[in-house]
């Protein structure tokens, strides 16, 4: 892959409050190329769910650190990396099948699908007691809008 | 996001607007189970109209609400859903659910 044209990288606490802050840095960050309205919800969704599950999974009784790293590509691809150093996934394919959730009665298990379905390409990478990064591919703009 | 709850006629309605996520969902959801069992409303609609985003924690308040009047024999109806809340809710097969009156259904 070639070298990105721009990259953020910030670290916050797993509190819940930081899921609208990570909304509204991916949101601006993305903004430089220029993407449809459409495109960019569908980003805010997926980065929501992929930010609130490292606050509400990986570290249910204590507070912990999330990366989300950004980066943007020459033709208009973005990727968004969220990773936690939390208590990672048994099984990953599991854990992403539509529905599945050890969360209880509020959570839906649909996380992963919604990220599934709002990006062109989810990755997963987990390990038990070390910590799980998920990665969200999306195309903002055919072109890659502006190329300053 | 806020909620505001009007009650009448044994009906409840709680207007949600801002953006709901798993942070904004808990105090709602709070909020309105609160009025359910406070009051003796037969029917629950929540309004979406001033939505400006949510992700699938509105599909758990939606659902646990569904759940809690059905218990209580009530319904609940889901009005105004903006596109973005919409599509939400189809994706998780909402558009299944007895949640929707004729003028509603599949936008
Ligand atoms: N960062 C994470 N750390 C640990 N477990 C996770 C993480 N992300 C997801 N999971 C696991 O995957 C399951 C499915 O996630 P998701 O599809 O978002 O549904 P939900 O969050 O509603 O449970 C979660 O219930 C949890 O068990
Ligand atoms: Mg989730």
């Amino acid at each position: 892959m070639k070298k990105p044209k721009n990259e953020v990288k910030i670290t916050f606490h797993s509190r819940s409050v930081n899921e609208r802050l990570a909304r509204s840095i991916v949101a601006a960050f993305a903004a430089q190329a220029d993407p449809s309205v459409s495109v960019l919800a569908d980003l805010r969704t997926a980065v929501s769910e992929a930010v609130t599950n490292a606050i509400v999974h990986a570290y249910p009784d204590e507070m912990g650190k999330i990366t989300m790293t950004l980066k943007l590509y020459d033709d208009g691809r973005l990727t968004v990396k969220i990773a936690d150093r939390g208590c990672g996934i048994p099984d990953v394919a599991e854990a992403m099948t539509p529905l599945f959730t050890t969360g209880g009665e509020e959570r839906s298990g649909l996380g992963f699908s919604v990220m599934e379905s709002f990006c062109d390409k989810v990755k997963v990478r987990s390990k038990v007691g070390k910590g799980t990064a998920v990665t969200l591919y999306k195309t903002l703009t055919e072109k890659g809008g502006e190329s300053r | 996001m806020t909620v505001k709850i009007e009650e009448a006629d044994k009906t409840l309605t709680a207007f949600l607007s801002g953006e709901i996520d798993h942070h904004t969902a808990k105090p709602a959801r709070e909020q309105i189970d609160y009025a359910i069992e406070r009051g003796g409303a037969d029917v629950l609609r929540l309004d979406f109209a001033e939505v400006s985003f949510m992700d699938s924690s509105g599909v758990g308040l939606v659902m646990g609400r569904y759940r809690l009047m059905q218990s209580r024999g009530g319904q609940t109806f889901v009005q105004n859903a903006t596109p973005p809340v919409m599509r939400m809710l189809k994706l998780a097969g909402l558009d299944r659910l007895p949640i929707w009156e004729k003028e509603e259904k599949k936008k």
